[in-house]
């Protein structure tokens, strides 16, 4: 059963069309990677389905449930959550307070939301940065607090924009594996990347946009046959 | 096994560590202080010990008005970002809410105080869901600082429009002082000076310890990961401003006993407020509470030595050399 379904969805700025016209259904536990080059609009169809931005046409339907220009935090209790490419963490407050912000949507007691953000943090791996400032973590432990910050929720659909961008190769692996994990217990994932190897490694499906419009959607292995895509799309180096 | 997952590259974090004393180095140097200077004043500064004494109660006593003043300031300005014009006006309309509870419906001042302060958090509330919420949401900080300037003269010509212009004073203040080492020292003024550290610590426990005060922290550090995480960003600035505005009733309450009461009586505090507010540090309960006190005793205290209005002279000083050293105040937190 799909749990995503986005129809037409088209976003204009005065005259730059920058998503145009995208439809994708996105089964329960499925995977689905995006790419295209810088600017083809990826960014914005996450904030369209997040609700960061209203779209100009089209309609999203979440859950069974028709989200269209709902607001951001309406969305994200809904169980529709985004992580950005670059964080947005509260830097005077330590990790544990970023994350038991977000598990305070899913428990009422104080003593709860804790226990639930501490196991949260544990889940990526973050623990020895529990009591530190988050103004203080290094990159790598901003995106794993990012991320942290949006499983506290206990998202059906995560959007993943970029995790792996900033990170030193060394990081990577780790990061990938953990996205792997998430995705075999269950979790439903859209995922931007421009580390193909990430892309290929994860995504079930993959997406390709081109100037905001969708250029293909299918079998990520077969897209990388696929030498007009790959030429103009994933670099040269693929192809 | 972790250790080696990720992040090997990176030192353990040196920052976190460090922050420890570093963090708190200026507010004990303020704090070390005021007492260093006062024990120079009583012992090389060539006056009377009993002047000197009643200067520094009555600083003391300044000092806790200023800071109920400035607290209501500090989460609006601080944590909103509204630079809030109408915050004087808001002090004097507090004042005459109370003024007509008790002169009308007869009841004892303190009494009226707890009466207003729902009435007010209830204003504040519309003021920033109704008026300022489109401007605060979208950053447009020019705007709302035009919408409170604006409100500030609506709400002071209203109060001229019923009450005039006529300074007028609460009925049945609480006469009668408490003698400590030969100085004197007002119950009201103590009232209020109470009130200001009750008011301190029960923001500083909602901050810190409610899980409403942890989404006001967040969406001040960052109101669109506040949004991200289900935080409704909207209603959080609202409530934020009807709870600063309930601290300017408490404000109103205690201060009317001692005040004569006109239209403007309000604005006279805005602009030490506002240096309370960045002296002590953005958003920091604490810090306009330190931050009422010091100016408090350095405006008495000060007024010793130069008479007159020459000791809001020093206070500027004061406030100058701080911020020359911590621009983000003394518990501010650099962002």
């Amino acid at each position: 059963m799909s749990l995503l379904q986005v129809e037409g969805l088209t976003k204009r700025f005065s005259g730059l069309t920058a998503v145009d016209d995208i439809n994708i259904t996105v089964a329960d536990k499925e995977f689905l990677g995006i790419v295209g080059p810088n600017g083809a609009g990826k960014t914005t169809l996450f904030s369209l389905i997040s609700g960061q931005l209203p779209p100009t046409h089209g309609r999203i339907v979440f859950d069974g449930v028709d989200i269209t220009g709902w607001p951001a935090d309406k969305v994200a209790s809904a169980g529709l959550v985004r992580t950005f490419q670059l964080m947005r963490p509260f830097e005077s407050m330590t990790a544990l307070e970023n994350v038991a912000v977000a598990s305070h949507h899913r428990f009422r007691s104080r003593r709860d939301a804790r226990r639930h953000a501490l196991a949260v943090i544990e889940r990526v791996q973050l623990d020895r940065y529990v009591n530190a400032p988050a103004g203080s973590l290094p990159t790598a432990g901003l995106k794993r607090l990012e991320l942290a910050r949006a499983l506290a929720l206990e998202p059906k659909l995560l959007l993943l924009d970029e995790v792996l961008a900033g990170l030193v190769p060394a990081d990577r692996a780790p990061m990938i594996e953990l996205l792997g994990d998430l995705h075999a217990d269950g979790l439903t994932v859209l995922f931007i990347e421009h580390i193909m190897a990430a892309v290929l490694a994860l995504s079930e499906r993959l997406l390709v946009m081109h100037e905001g419009a969708q250029l293909a959607l299918g079998n990520p292995h077969e897209m990388t046959q696929d030498r007009a895509v790959v030429e103009a799309y994933l670099g040269e180096d693929y192809a | 096994m972790q250790e080696r997952t990720w992040a090997a590259s990176e030192a353990p974090d040196s920052d976190a560590a460090v922050g420890g004393i570093e963090k708190y180095r200026l507010p004990l140097a303020v704090a070390a202080a005021v007492p260093v200077v006062l024990v120079l004043i009583y012992t090389v500064g060539d006056k009377d010990t009993g002047l000197v004494t009643q200067s520094v109660v009555t600083g003391l006593l300044l000092g806790g008005v200023y800071a109920l003043v400035s607290i209501g300031l500090t989460l609006i300005f601080g944590v909103l970002g509204v630079i809030n014009f109408a915050h004087g006006a808001m002090l004097s309309l507090s004042m005459f809410l109370v003024f007509w509870l008790t002169s009308t419906l007869g009841l004892p001042v303190y009494l009226a105080t707890v009466v207003a302060v729902p009435l007010m958090l209830g204003f504040g509330f519309v003021v920033q869901g109704g008026l300022l919420n489109r401007l605060t949401v979208s950053g447009n900080h020019e705007g709302s600082l035009l919408v409170t300037l604006g409100l500030s003269l609506l709400i002071t010509n209203v109060l001229l429009m019923i009450f005039g212009g006529r300074p007028l004073s609460v009925p049945g203040s609480l006469e009668g002082a408490w003698r400590v080492f030969g100085a004197i020292a007002s119950y009201e003024r103590l009232i209020a000076f109470g009130g200001a550290l009750l008011v301190a610590l029960a923001l500083t426990l909602v901050l810190n310890k409610t899980s409403f005060g942890m989404c006001i922290r967040a969406v001040s550090a960052n109101s669109q990961g506040a949004a991200l995480v289900g935080v409704n960003v909207g209603r959080v600035y609202a409530l934020t401003f009807g709870i600063g505005s309930a601290c300017v009733a408490v404000a109103g309450g205690l201060l009317a006993p001692f005040l004569s009461l006109t239209p403007t009586v309000g604005e006279e505090f805005t602009i030490l407020a506002f240096v309370i507010v960045v002296l002590g540090g953005l958003g920091s309960v604490v810090g306009a509470m330190v931050g009422g006190i010091v100016i408090g005793l350095v405006q008495t205290v000060g007024a010793l030595y130069l008479p007159g209005t020459g000791s809001l002279i020093l206070v500027f000083a004061v406030f100058v050399i701080v911020l020359l050293f911590r621009p983000q105040g003394i518990f501010g937190v650099t962002r």
